[in-house]
């Protein structure tokens, strides 16, 4: 790991964030609208083979953006579907995200428990 | 009715145009700011998961989780959204953000109890996204499959 592996990070996970802060700006969407929007294009140039290529020039500029659960989902359909077919392909999605995703329904709900809302 | 269309659309064309502008050029900047240094804390975690000895795809989710419990923590702290004020989707965008998104509204919810309140709510912004996420990866997953198998 390089110091060029961390500008590769900073400027394609900025230029992600900036592109959703333009959408938002510009169209008026709601960040929720975008974090959809942004979630399915990832999914879409994940299928499409073009998000793989960023994630192996950026790091974690590519996978902690948003756009990078769709094409994990994606990657993880398409492997289950090597694996087993049909079958895999409907339930490679979530197994490849499970991690992160029970990370966040259990943090999510223990910080919700251990802490009080302000204001 | 035509008259109707286009007067309505005549009136969101006027509330519009009252509406103040977004600085847009501040908030773009802000959002390649942050956003691009929480991907750097991103880069560091997958560094140190790589330093033992893992590929840069499997670590992937591991570092991702780290980065959700660190976003779920200053959320529970209160310092993530003063960053959101700031960074909009700049702090939005990362999984970070995500961690974010589920606990904020989970918190705002406690008082109506912990099944309808913070169970209910954790899901305000990541349901629609895990729902969307879900969908649109089958049916690009499922259109690759078909078309060029595997």
């Amino acid at each position: 790991m390089s110091l060029t592996n961390f500008v590769w990070a900073f400027v394609v996970g900025g230029l992600l964030c900036a592109a959703a802060q333009l959408v938002v700006d510009v169209t008026r969407l709601t960040p929720a609208h975008t974090m959809v929007l942004f979630v399915s294009l990832g999914a879409a140039f994940s299928a499409l083979g073009l998000y793989e290529p960023l994630t192996q020039l950026a790091g974690a500029g590519a996978t902690i953006p948003l756009p990078s659960f769709g094409h994990a989902l994606v990657q993880g359909a398409l492997e289950g579907a090597r694996r087993e077919g049909f079958l895999g392909l409907v339930a490679g999605g979530l197994e490849a995200t499970a991690l992160p995703l029970t990370a966040a329904i259990g943090f999510g709900y223990l910080m919700a428990v251990v802490f009080s809302p302000r204001g | 009715m035509r008259a109707d269309a286009a007067a309505s659309r005549d009136y969101a064309g006027r509330l519009r145009r009252h509406q103040p502008r977004p600085p847009i050029l501040r908030n773009v900047l802000a959002a390649f700011l942050v956003g691009g240094l929480i991907c750097v804390v991103g880069q560091a975690v997958l560094g140190w998961f790589m330093s033992g000895g893992m590929t840069p795809k499997d670590a992937a989710a591991p570092t991702a989780a780290v980065m959700v419990i660190a976003g779920a923590l200053l959320t529970g702290l209160g310092l993530y959204d003063e960053l959101a004020r700031f960074a909009g989707m700049g702090s939005a965008l990362p999984i970070t953000g995500f961690a974010n998104s589920i606990v904020a509204p989970a918190l705002e919810a406690k008082r109506e109890g912990y099944v309808l309140g913070v169970g209910a709510q954790l899901f305000t912004i990541a349901g629609p996204v895990i729902v969307y996420g879900v969908l649109a990866a089958l049916a690009a997953a499922a259109l690759r499959y078909g078309l060029v198998g595997p």
